[in-house]
C-alpha cells in the first residue's frame, strides 16, 4: 500500500503528454528580459547599467535583504536598458534587457559536461554558494532556498524531504530531470543534507513516474542516507504540508513552518540547481520548462535560459495552436493564466500549458447544493463552500475561525464543484483579507 | 486573438448538478419498476402527476414569482416529484397529488429561495403536508396486485407497520418483503430494488456510506435490543428494517445533499438521530411510521450540527 | 370551578406583573433621551461613512463628545448636522460637501482589450490576479465592486464605456466606493460651486509612451497642465498629474492644454468658440 496524505485530495487526468521526452536545449534568443523580482520577497537591486557588457552568469541583480535572491545574466552581451516590463501578472515591473552577443561564460563556471561527485565543503560554505547562485524553490513557489536552509533558532531538522511528486497534471520537467540527471540530483541532495545537518533524506515521487523511481532507486545505494519513496498518485501531493504528511505521517500545525515537525522540504529541481551551484559554480540562469497541451504539435521538455520569451518556447514546441484559449504559466491546477505570450521565462516557470478555447472557458455558475464534495476533497480539511460564503458576506471573523488562512490554494474545491462555483476565487480573496487582519493584530 | 485569463484552477472535473440529480434518478428506476409491477397503472399515474406538477410549479414560480431564468432541466424538480410520488399511496386522487406538489415545491423549496437554500427536504414537506391534511386518503394503502389496471378503486389493506401497531394480521414473508410484495407507499416496497439503487449511488460516488449506514444501523440496534428484552411486544429488527419507508428514507430522502450535514461526523450524528427518532415514533408514538417526521426533525438540526461539527482540520487536534 | 380558575389565573398574573416590574426597575439601563432624538434626525442609512458603527453609534458619540470636532454625517450633510446642533446645543463645524469622482476615462473605445477575463466578476478578485483586460494596469476593471457597495444607488456602470458613473444627486460621499475600489480610482473631491469640478481623470503612473499606447486618454505626464496652472494647484508625480481641489480656482485652462483629454471638467457652461482675447493664450479645443 503506497503512502499518500490523509485528508482530501483529487485525481485529475494526468495528461503527462511530454513524459519520457528527452530534454532539448533551446537555441539562444536575440534578446532576453530578466525581471529583477523572480522570487518571493524583496526584488533584487540592479547592479548593471545601460551599455554594460555582461557574460553568462554575471551578477546583474543583488539580493536586497534576507528574503531575496541574486539575479544573474543568462546570456552574454550588452545591457540594452533597464526598464519596466509587463510581467506574467500584467503589471509593469523592473527588468534588465540584454542584447545577446555570442555565448561567453564567466570563467569561474565549470563547463565540463561530466559528472563530478567529490566535494569537501562545510555547511556554511554550501549555504553561501547557494545564496550567491541566487537559487530559489524551483517547484513554483520561488522561495529563496538559503532562507529555508537556515532554520529559525531553536529548531533542528531531522529529515530532508525532496519534493519530486510533480502532482500537477501535464508537467514533466522534474520527471525528465530525474531521468537524465539522477547522479547530479543525488549529489545535490547530499549537499542539502549537509547544509541542514540531517542524516536522512526521502525523495517523494508519485507512482506514475515508475521509470524515474527505478532509476533513482538504482542509484540510491551509492549515496548514504537517501531513500526513494514512491507515493500514491494524489493531487496536491506536492503541497509542502501534504508531502510531509505523506512521508512522515506528521501534520504541520496551522500557521507553523515545516521545521516545527523536523522537516525541510526542497524541490528536486532545486537539488539539481544546488549541485550545479556548489560543484560547478554555476548560478541559476537556466531551467527545464515543460511546454505542453493537447493540441501542441511537439510537447516537450526544454532547457531554456531565464529571460527568454514564452513565445519562443511555444514556437519551439510547434507554435501556438489556432484554437488556444488560455496560456498558463505552470500547471492547470495552480498555474497562472498569462495575458500575453511575450512575458519572459523566470526561475519559477515550471511549464507552459496551452489549453483549448473549449476547455478554457468556465461554465455557468449555479447555486450551491451543499453536496459537500468540496469538503471531501479539501486537503486541509476546510469547508470551502462556507469559506466562500463568509467572503461574499465579508464576515472575516467567521472566516478566520474556520481557518481560511490555512488554505493552500490548490484548487481541488473549484475543480470538483458540480455547480461550477468559483470557490477558490473567493476564498483566495478572503484569505488575503483575513491574513491582513491577523498581521495587523499581531503588530 | 484574445486569450482568456482567470484565476486557477484552469481545469474542471466535469461533475455537474444534473449529473448528480440524474444519477439519483437512475438509482430510483429499479424501485419504480417494482412498484409498477405490484401497483400497476396507479403507480404510473401518481408518479406522472407528481413529476409533471412539481416541474410545472417550479417553472411557474421561478418565471413569474422569482422572475429569474427557470432552471427546469437541472433535474432537481424532477427528482423532488419522483420522491414525492414514492412517498404516496398509489391510489391517491390526482388533485391531492397536485396539492402535495405545490406544498413540496412552493413551501418546501421555493419559499426558501430555491435549490440549495431549503432547510427541509421538499418531497417530505409535501408528503407530511398531505399526511396531516388528508390523513384518511394518505393511510389507506392498496394491497399489491400484479399489473393492476385499477387506479383509485383498488383493494386496500394494512401495511406491515399498521399490523405491528394493531397486533393483528399476517405479516408477509421475508422474501415478499425483499422483492416488494407488500402494501405501502408507492416507492418503499421493494427492498432489493432500493438497495440496488444504494449500491449504484455508492459506485458513482453520489453519496457516501455515512448517512444510510448510520440510520439503518441505529434502527437495527435499537429495535434489536428491545426485541431481545421483550420479543412478544417488539418485532424482529429485520422486520423493522424492511418495513415502512425506512429503506427509501435512509437511502434517498435523508441523503438529500441540501438538507443533510456537511461533515462526516455530522452525517453520523444526523443518521443516528434519525434512527432513534424513527424507532421511538414507530414503537411508542401514535403514528405507525416515523421516518418522514424523523428526517424533517433532523433536517431542522442540520444547521446546528454544521455549526458545531466541523470537518477534520489538517494539523488540528 | 370558574371562581377557582379566575382566582388562580389572576394570582399568576399578579405575581408575574410584580416580578416584571421589579425586574424592569432593577435592570433599568439609563439612556440619554437625546441619543434617540439625534438618531431620529439622522438619515438612518447605517452606512458607516461617519466612522461609527451605524447611526446609533454616531448619535451616541455626538451626545457624549465635548465638542463636535470631527463628527460629521456626510450623508445628511449640513441640514442634518444643523438639526443635531440644535438638539445638543453644540457648535457644529460644517464640512464642505463632497462627491465621489471616478478618475479613469479609459472607455472601451480608447482602451482596447487585450485579453478576456473569465473569472468571478469582481474587481477585487481580478486585480489580485493581474493587471486587467487592457494594457493599462492602473485603470478601471469595470466589474462594479463600487456599484455593489453603494447603499444609495448612486454609482452605475455605463454599459457603453464600461466605466462607473456617479449620480451627483444621489451620492452622499460616504466613501464606500473609495474603499471598495482595489485600483484606488475613486476619490472624494469637493463638490464645488454649482457642482463644477476639474480633475485628472486618470491614475496611470506609467511613462508617457506605454501609457498612451495602452489608453488613448491616459495622463502621459507631459506636464503642460502644471505649467499652465497659475495657482500651483497641479502637481506631477510618477508621470501622473494631480489637481489639488483646495487650490484649484476652476479656470479650466489645464483642460484646454491637455493633449489626451485626461483632464475633465464637469457642469461648466459650454465654452465659447473663440478664446477670450484678454487671456492672450489661445485655448486649444479639447481633443479626445
Amino acid at each position: 500500500m503506497l503512502k499518500t496524505f490523509r485528508i482530501g485530495g483529487i485525481h485529475p487526468p494526468e495528461n503527462k503528454l511530454s513524459a519520457g521526452k528527452a530534454i532539448q536545449t533551446l537555441a539562444l534568443p536575440k534578446q532576453v528580459i530578466i525581471p529583477l523580482s523572480q522570487h518571493i520577497g524583496a526584488p533584487a537591486t540592479a547592479v548593471v547599467k545601460k551599455g554594460d557588457e555582461v557574460k553568462v552568469g554575471s551578477l546583474i541583480g543583488q539580493a536586497s535583504g534576507f528574503v531575496s535572491a541574486n539575479i544573474h545574466s543568462s546570456v552574454s552581451g550588452k545591457v540594452n536598458k533597464i526598464d519596466n516590463v509587463l510581467d506574467a501578472s500584467g503589471y509593469r515591473r523592473p527588468a534588465v534587457f540584454i542584447d545577446v552577443e555570442g555565448d561567453e561564460w564567466e570563467e569561474a563556471i565549470d563547463r565540463q559536461e561530466g559528472f563530478v561527485k567529490a566535494f569537501d565543503l562545510t555547511s556554511k560554505e554550501i549555504v553561501q554558494k547557494i545564496t550567491d547562485a541566487g537559487i530559489v524553490g524551483l517547484g513554483g513557489a520561488t522561495f529563496p532556498t538559503q532562507v529555508k536552509l537556515t532554520p529559525p533558532p531553536g529548531n533542528t531538522a531531522e529529515i530532508l524531504i525532496i519534493n519530486a511528486a510533480e502532482c500537477e497534471p501535464y508537467l514533466t520537467a522534474d520527471h525528465s530531470l530525474m531521468m537524465e540527471k539522477g547522479n547530479e540530483i543525488m549529489t545535490g541532495i547530499s549537499l542539502l543534507m549537509k547544509a541542514v545537518h540531517v542524516k536522512k533524506a526521502v525523495i517523494g515521487i508519485e507512482n506514475n513516474k515508475k521509470d524515474a523511481i527505478a532509476h533513482l532507486q538504482h542509484l540510491q545505494s551509492n549515496y548514504h542516507g537517501i531513500e526513494v519513496m514512491p507515493l500514491k498518485v494524489q493531487y496536491p501531493q506536492g503541497g509542502e504540508k501534504q508531502l510531509i504528511d505523506a512521508v512522515m505521517r506528521r501534520q504541520v500545525k496551522s500557521g507553523a513552518l515545516p521545521i516545527s515537525v523536523g522537516a525541510v522540504v526542497q524541490n528536486v529541481g532545486t537539488a539539481f540547481a544546488v549541485y550545479e551551484a556548489v560543484v560547478k559554480n554555476k548560478p541559476l540562469f537556466e531551467r527545464i520548462v515543460t511546454v505542453t497541451g493537447k493540441e501542441v504539435l511537439n510537447p516537450g521538455n526544454f532547457k531554456v535560459r531565464i529571460g527568454t520569451s514564452i513565445q519562443t518556447l511555444i514556437d519551439a514546441a510547434g507554435g501556438l495552436p489556432e484554437n488556444t484559449g488560455k496560456v498558463i504559466g505552470g500547471g492547470p491546477m495552480m498555474g497562472k493564466a498569462l495575458a500575453n505570450t511575450e512575458v519572459p521565462v523566470t526561475k519559477g516557470s515550471s511549464g507552459v500549458l496551452l489549453i483549448t478555447e473549449k476547455e478554457a472557458k468556465r461554465k455557468p455558475v449555479m447555486s450551491c447544493i451543499r453536496c459537500t464534495k468540496c469538503v471531501n476533497v479539501c486537503p486541509m480539511g476546510l469547508n470551502p463552500t462556507l469559506l466562500m460564503t463568509t467572503t461574499e458576506f465579508t464576515n472575516w471573523d467567521l472566516a478566520e475561525k474556520n481557518h481560511i488562512a490555512d488554505c493552500i490554494e490548490c484548487g481541488s474545491c473549484s475543480y470538483t464543484c458540480p455547480s461550477n462555483r468559483p470557490l477558490l476565487d473567493q476564498i483566495r480573496l478572503g484569505k488575503g483579507k483575513v491574513m491582513g487582519i491577523m498581521r495587523a493584530r499581531k503588530s | 486573438m484574445n486569450l482568456y485569463v482567470s484565476p486557477s484552477p484552469h481545469i474542471h472535473g466535469g461533475d455537474s448538478v444534473s449529473k448528480n440529480m440524474y444519477g439519483v434518478l437512475i438509482a430510483l428506476v429499479p424501485a419504480f419498476l417494482v412498484s409498477l409491477y405490484f401497483f400497476g397503472v396507479g403507480a404510473l399515474v401518481v408518479t406522472l402527476v407528481s413529476v409533471v406538477s412539481c416541474m410545472l410549479f417550479e417553472f411557474l414560480i421561478q418565471k413569474f414569482l422569482m422572475k429569474k431564468e427557470p432552471t427546469l432541466w437541472d433535474g432537481s424538480a424532477l427528482l423532488t416529484g419522483l420522491l414525492l410520488a414514492f412517498n404516496l399511496p398509489s391510489n391517491l386522487p390526482v388533485w391531492i397529488i397536485v396539492i402535495g406538489a405545490l406544498a413540496a415545491i412552493g413551501i418546501g423549496k421555493m419559499s426558501f429561495g430555491g435549490l440549495g437554500n431549503n432547510i427541509f427536504n421538499p418531497a417530505l414537506v409535501g408528503r407530511v403536508f398531505l399526511l396531516i391534511s388528508f390523513p384518511a386518503q394518505m393511510t389507506t394503502w392498496p394491497v399489491p396486485e400484479v399489473m393492476s389496471m385499477n387506479y383509485t378503486d383498488v383493494e386496500t389493506g394494512a401495511t406491515i407497520l399498521t399490523m405491528l401497531k394493531s397486533g393483528s394480521g399476517d405479516l408477509p414473508t421475508y422474501t415478499q418483503m425483499l422483492i416488494g410484495e407488500r402494501g405501502g407507499s408507492l416507492g418503499e416496497i421493494g427492498a432489493i430494488a432500493l438497495l440496488l439503487g444504494l449500491i449504484f449511488m455508492w459506485v458513482r460516488r453520489i453519496i457516501s456510506w455515512h448517512i444510510p449506514v448510520s440510520i439503518l444501523g441505529t434502527v437495527f440496534l435499537f429495535t434489536g435490543i428491545l426485541h431481545l428484552v421483550n420479543p412478544a411486544e417488539f418485532a424482529n429488527p429485520l422486520v423493522h428494517l424492511l418495513s415502512g419507508g425506512l429503506l427509501l428514507g435512509a437511502i434517498f430522502m435523508a441523503t438529500d445533499y441540501v438538507t443533510s450535514p456537511m461533515s462526516k461526523k455530522g452525517m453520523l450524528i444526523y443518521g443516528v438521530g434519525i434512527g432513534i427518532l424513527t424507532t421511538v415514533i414507530r414503537l411508542f408514538g401514535a403514528y405507525p411510521e416515523g421516518m418522514s417526521f424523523a428526517i424533517l426533525i433532523m433536517n431542522a438540526f442540520t444547521p446546528l450540527i454544521n455549526t458545531y461539527v466541523k470537518p477534520k482540520h489538517f494539523g488540528g487536534n | 370551578m370558574i371562581v377557582i380558575a379566575i382566582i388562580s389565573l389572576g394570582l399568576i398574573g399578579a405575581i408575574g406583573a410584580v416580578f416584571l416590574y421589579a425586574a424592569s426597575k432593577k435592570f433599568e439601563v439609563y439612556e440619554d433621551p437625546r441619543i434617540g432624538q439625534v438618531q431620529e434626525a439622522l438619515p438612518g442609512a447605517n452606512c458607516g461613512a461617519c466612522g461609527f458603527p451605524g447611526c446609533a453609534g454616531f448619535a451616541t458619540a455626538c451626545v457624549n463628545a465635548a465638542t463636535m470636532d470631527g463628527l460629521f454625517c456626510p450623508v445628511g450633510g449640513a441640514d442634518v448636522m444643523s438639526q443635531v446642533s440644535t438638539i445638543l446645543g453644540k457648535e457644529v463645524e460644517m464640512a464642505e460637501p463632497m462627491v465621489a469622482v471616478v478618475r479613469c476615462n479609459g472607455s472601451c473605445a480608447v482602451r482596447p482589450r487585450q485579453n478576456q477575463y473569465d473569472g468571478t466578476r469582481s474587481c477585487a478578485i481580478a486585480s489580485a490576479l493581474y493587471g486587467g483586460e487592457t494594457g493599462c494596469s492602473f485603470g478601471c476593471h469595470g466589474f462594479g465592486d463600487c456599484v455593489t457597495v453603494c447603499d444609495f444607488d448612486a454609482i452605475h456602470i455605463n454599459p457603453e464605456t464600461m466605466l462607473p458613473e456617479v449620480d451627483e444627486e444621489k451620492c452622499t460621499s460616504c466613501g464606500a466606493c473609495v474603499k471598495a475600489c482595489p485600483k484606488s480610482i475613486i476619490e472624494l473631491r469637493k463638490k464645488g460651486p454649482k457642482s463644477r469640478r476639474i480633475f485628472v481623470s486618470c491614475v496611470n503612473k506609467d511613462k508617457g509612451a506605454p501609457a498612451r499606447k495602452a489608453c488613448g486618454s491616459a495622463c502621459i505626464g507631459c506636464g503642460k497642465c502644471v505649467k499652465e496652472c497659475a495657482f500651483e494647484a497641479i502637481t506631477l508625480e510618477n508621470n501622473l498629474a494631480y489637481i489639488d481641489y483646495t487650490k484649484c480656482r476652476l479656470c479650466r485652462k489645464c483642460v484646454a492644454v491637455c493633449p489626451t483629454g485626461a483632464i475633465h471638467e464637469l457642469n461648466f457652461p459650454p465654452r465659447k468658440e473663440k478664446a477670450p482675447e484678454a487671456e492672450g493664450t489661445p485655448v486649444v479645443e479639447k481633443t479626445i
